[in-house]
């Protein structure tokens, strides 16, 4: 079954997500990937605050090839969530709700999405050119010196992703695998 | 003595870099085909098809398939009694490369130190490994080779007495491991034999092969069947959401080694499995 959710996510749409449901999700959602992740975690340590408010929004780890011109992106598929992970707790603790990436998560990471009521999204990986469709806008909010790996804020339209971890322990990649295994 | 051009091969290996990002190979495009046919799971099925309109979308637009548009690694033969003039071989190739990522809108991926992190800006170096050939031609193999594929790849020098089974169970544990995040379906390419850094050569090697051809030795070209048979029972299917399409394909190449060594390398490819071939003469 194929679910539309407008983002931001609400705490309904929260618990009533399931490991393995078809979403296509619309709304703001903002990327952040490797360079972006450390700087925000080690400059907290130095207290200076986020470049922007995570409460209840969507992070999508992507990395996106330059925009041809006329285009709004370039290519945009999901990059290995698991290299994220170190820093995950921490912002799902200030109120991140969901998480859009490929790839497995640590049981750390796991345990504070049940804590903390957010979903782990897994689009395609590999699918870049057809999800970069469903993106209607971008827009650089923070980092910008990272290229590639700056924060942009990105408004998408019937965004292709599967609930990989719902709020309540559910993992596909784990269910999945056991049902056709053989 | 035969003549190649610097320039000309710069020209030639640009268009490597884009055709690879942007047209998917007959080869892997007929193997989505296949597996739409034979997949077990309806999620596997529904990624499956995204795959097929994703590389519908690159091709048509030309634009690139993955965000990540790799590693430029090129296998390149180069005959003995051909001269190349204007410049290095290797030059050229990085300045192709250079000017492929850049006038394809390619995504430049490649840093100048592991350990500091910033990135090179065009791509370069790329990865060139040279094999001297008799004649007087050049041919390039070229592959994009994805980041997230590659981190998941391993070497284990096994014992000999491991033997056959022994080699089997490491590469069904590394595609296990691996699971989602080479973004499966798999090519999974395996080294047998040679040396530490031989062996990790060969299994990249084996990538190049085009899906669908089998190793030319019949030995070998079983355990490439056998394999492909029990990695698609392991249940990870495509991108890891179970199903019985974990690996397109599984390539093989073995080289003799020391009495004591039983090296075995998995290079695992993602199905964006991206390769080029031309030959300069
Ligand atoms: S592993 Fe391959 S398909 Fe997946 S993101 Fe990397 S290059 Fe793309």
């Amino acid at each position: 079954m194929q679910k539309k959710i407008n983002l931001p996510l609400q705490e309904a749409d929260l618990i009533a997500l399931k490991a393995g449901d078809r979403v296509l999700l619309s709304g703001v959602v903002y990327t952040a990937r490797d360079a972006a992740h450390k700087r925000m975690i080690e400059q907290e340590k130095e207290g200076i605050p986020f470049p922007i408010d995570l409460s209840n929004q969507v992070i999508y780890y992507v990395g996106p090839t330059p925009a041809k011109p006329g285009k709004v992106i370039g290519s945009a598929g999901p990059t290995t969530s698991g290299r994220m992970d170190l820093y995950t707790p921490r912002l799902l603790e200030v109120g991140l709700k969901g998480m859009i990436g490929k790839g497995y998560r640590s049981e750390e990471v796991k345990k504070a999405m049940i804590k903390h009521k957010a979903v782990y999204f897994g689009a395609v990986g590999g699918a870049a050119a057809l999800i970069a469709r469903s993106i209607k806008s971008s827009e650089i909010v923070a980092y910008e010196d990272l290229g590639t790996e700056a924060i942009r804020k990105l408004t998408i339209e019937d965004f292709p992703v599967f609930v990989i971890n719902d709020v309540h322990g559910g993992d596909i990649y784990k269910e999945g695998v056991a049902l056709y295994k053989s | 003595m035969k003549m190649i051009h610097y320039e000309h091969i710069v020209e030639q290996v640009a268009e490597m870099c884009k055709k690879s990002n942007y047209n998917l190979g007959e080869d892997v495009y007929s193997a989505f085909k296949l597996a739409l046919q034979t997949e077990q799971s309806e999620i596997g099925k529904e990624v499956i098809t995204q795959l097929i309109e994703n590389a519908d979308i690159a091709k048509t637009e030309q634009v690139p398939m993955c965000q990540d548009t790799g590693t430029a690694v090129f296998i390149v033969e180069v005959g003995q009694d051909c001269h190349i003039v204007g410049g290095s071989l290797v030059q050229a190739i990085n300045e192709g490369v250079k000017k492929g990522y850049g006038e394809g809108y390619l995504r430049n991926s490649i840093i100048y130190n592991p350990l500091n992190r910033k990135n090179t800006g065009d791509n370069t170096p790329a990865i060139v490994h040279l094999e001297l050939v008799e004649g007087d031609s050049i041919t390039i193999h070229m592959t994009a080779k994805g980041g997230g594929a590659e981190n998941m790849s391993e070497l284990k020098m096994l014992k000999p007495s491991d033997g056959i089974e022994g080699v089997k169970k490491y590469i069904l544990s590394i595609v296990k491991e691996a699971g989602p995040n080479a973004c499966p379906p798999l090519v999974v390419g395996v080294g047998i034999g040679g040396n530490f850094e031989r062996c990790a050569y060969l299994a990249k090697k084996s990538l190049f092969r085009p899906l669908g051809i089998r190793h030319e030795d019949p030995v070998v070209a079983e355990l490439e069947k056998e394999l492909m048979t029990e990695i698609n029972r392991l249940g990870i299917g495509p991108q890891g959401m179970g199903g019985s399409t974990t690996a397109l394909d599984v390539k093989v190449e073995v080289e003799s080694c020391h009495i004591a060594a039983l090296p075995v390398a998995v290079n695992l490819n993602c199905h964006a499995s991206r390769h080029q071939t031309i030959s300069l003469n």
